[in-house]
């Protein structure tokens, strides 16, 4: 059984067997839900618009609860002196940060599908299509994804799970400002910043409206490499110092 | 075998280790010994692969430190001074992911299981959650981490750290167990803790090696320092410092005293300290009736390992 595996199976059972994650998906759901009550499904609409309220909503919710489900990754097991066993194991960092980021991402998508009975309940009451909800859930797996990895690069990088929680925050909500940043910004900086922005255009302008494009997917796809890298480096670096 | 040449660890321009060289032959039990910041730490964190050294080399079992860390992890078994444990696991869950790290099928970590349970005598325990464990337990689960995968070579830092008496005890047999089939590196600032379990020392001390050897060894050269302590009566026709001074004369003169300490003035009598390089009872007794001085008691001590390590280490004067 390949190093990664081990530790994906070790993590998802720490955050099944922790009341502190179900705490976080728990609270993200209820917010969730209360965002559709109050907000998604006020005054008579589309429900393609309701759909896209919802996936709005549901994004902050589910960023917020990846950001805080990914900062204990690495750092606790720094804080607890626990890391000591994977750094004298016989274990690649690579396969340490993977194996903690899938299971981290396991339990993200656990809780993307524990909102999914709302679309449902769209889809029944209005018309929406199946792949509309299929690709909004995906764009909202994708988002969590990006957020995950800038998460399990700060728990990598902070001493504690404080620091990493602030680094994570600060990283992934400037990421998401680059677009309106950029908007008073002259070309080719605009396009560049605007180009790299994490939230308003490459998720509410494309899989929250039930739109897929290739560019949005790769975009997300080399945040995520890019994060998991510099964790990689990170954890090689401290350690082996 | 472990081969260390001139290894050295500094923290930015700190050096915290070296440089040190030292061997340690296959079956032997070591102990490394010091002070608080000695550098035994650092010492075995490099040897467990969990440091880089800044200078020289380190060959565990055939292996570098330095260009080969994977192949002497897995030759290696690390009980850290805070055993690395996963609070929310039970215990043999625990076992059998550290086993799993270490590149174990699930068969083998099945056979071994028994085995690492019964050495370290957790199998009361055995699916109590880690956080649910007694300190005693939970360092005995740091054990059988180290244990688990076989390895040749075992490094405990502080094993006995924190640990009742008993516990103690208990540590003490088990590492003495361990000892028949493995490699023992410890480390312990307690030295009747290491010098009760391990077959040699190396003494640490601001990160240098300061000795090494057998307890015995150790004691032997310890022989040629003795320590004798003279109690004669305050004479009364002189004031107290005049009569500290002149029978410190008296005592200095003596044939092989190479130290006096001040005078300890308790009732009638001063009694004074004597760092010798020989058995000289019967000379510093006639020198104090010569000097018509009254002697009351005349004591003799070989200085002990404890004081060996006090003198290596740079801590109080074994004559004061």
């Amino acid at each position: 059984m390949s190093a990664t595996s081990v530790i994906y199976r070790r993590e998802l059972g720490a955050y099944l067997r922790s009341p502190w994650s179900w705490a976080i998906i728990s609270a993200a759901l209820l917010l969730a839900g209360i965002a559709f009550l109050a907000m998604d499904l006020k005054g008579e609409q589309l429900s393609a618009i309701v759909l896209e309220r919802f996936f709005w909503s549901t994004s902050w919710c589910t960023s917020v609860a990846a950001g805080l489900l990914s900062i204990r990754l690495v750092a606790e097991d720094r804080q607890t002196g626990a890391l000591v066993l994977l750094n004298t194991s016989p274990v690649r960092e690579v396969s340490i940060i993977l194996g903690k980021y899938l299971a981290a991402l396991t339990f993200v998508a656990l809780m993307v599908a524990l909102t999914f009975y709302m679309p449902l309940l769209i889809k029944i009451h209005g018309k929406v299509t199946g792949s509309q909800i299929l690709i909004g859930c995906f764009g909202l797996l994708l988002l969590a994804a990006a957020v995950l990895a800038i998460g399990v690069f700060a728990s990598a990088l902070a001493p504690n799970q404080l620091i990493a929680a602030v680094i994570t925050g600060a990283v992934a909500l400037g990421m998401c400002m680059l677009w309106p940043l950029s908007q008073v910004l002259s070309s080719p900086l605009r396009e560049v910043l605007g180009a790299c922005d994490l939230w308003w255009v490459h998720y509410q302008q494309g899989t929250q409206r039930g739109v897929i494009n290739l560019k949005d997917v790769v975009y997300y796809f080399a945040v995520i490499y890019f994060f998991l890298l510099l964790a990689v480096k990170t954890m090689e670096a401290k350690r082996w110092q | 075998m472990i081969r260390a040449k001139n290894l050295s660890k500094y923290y930015g321009g700190k050096r915290a280790l070296g440089p040190v060289s030292f061997e340690i032959n296959e079956g032997e039990t070591v102990g490394f010994l010091g002070l608080n910041g000695a550098g035994k730490t650092t010492a075995l964190r490099i040897l467990a692969c969990d440091l880089r050294p800044s200078s020289g080399s380190i060959d565990v079992g055939g292996a570098d430190v330095v260009s080969e860390p994977h192949e002497v992890r897995k030759r290696i078994g690390f009980l850290p001074e805070n055993p690395p444990l996963y609070m929310d696991m039970p215990v043999t869950d625990y076992l059998k992911f550290a086993g799993e790290l270490r590149g174990m099928s699930g068969d083998a970590i099945k056979k071994r299981m028994p085995d690492v349970l019964d050495i370290t005598d957790l199998s009361t325990v055995a699916y109590d959650p880690i956080g649910t464990l007694s300190h005693g337990f939970r360092q005995r689960v740091g054990v059988a981490q180290a244990i688990i995968h076989e390895p040749r070579f075992l490094i405990f830092d502080e094993p006995t750290r924190g640990l009742d008496p008993v516990q103690i005890v208990e540590m003490r047999n088990l590492i003495h167990d361990l000892k028949q089939s493995h490699t023992v590196l410890i480390s312990s600032h307690i030295l009747t803790e290491i010098s009760q379990t391990c077959d040699r020392l190396l003494i640490l001390g601001q990160g240098r090696l300061l000795g090494s050897g057998t307890e015995s060894e150790l004691g032997v050269r310890e022989t040629k320092i003795f320590q004798v302590s003279v109690t004669v009566r305050t004479p009364t026709d002189q004031k107290p410092d005049d009569a500290d001074a002149a029978i410190h004369a008296v005592l200095e003169k003596v044939d092989g005293v190479s130290g006096v300490s001040k005078a300890f003035v308790q009732g009638d009598g001063m009694t004074f300290a004597l760092t010798t390089q020989k058995d000289c009872r019967a000379d510093v007794s006639r020198a104090v009736v010569e000097a018509k001085l009254d002697l009351l008691k005349l004591d003799y001590s070989r200085s002990e390992l404890e004081n060996t390590f006090i003198r290596l280490v740079g801590g109080p004067n074994v004559s004061n």
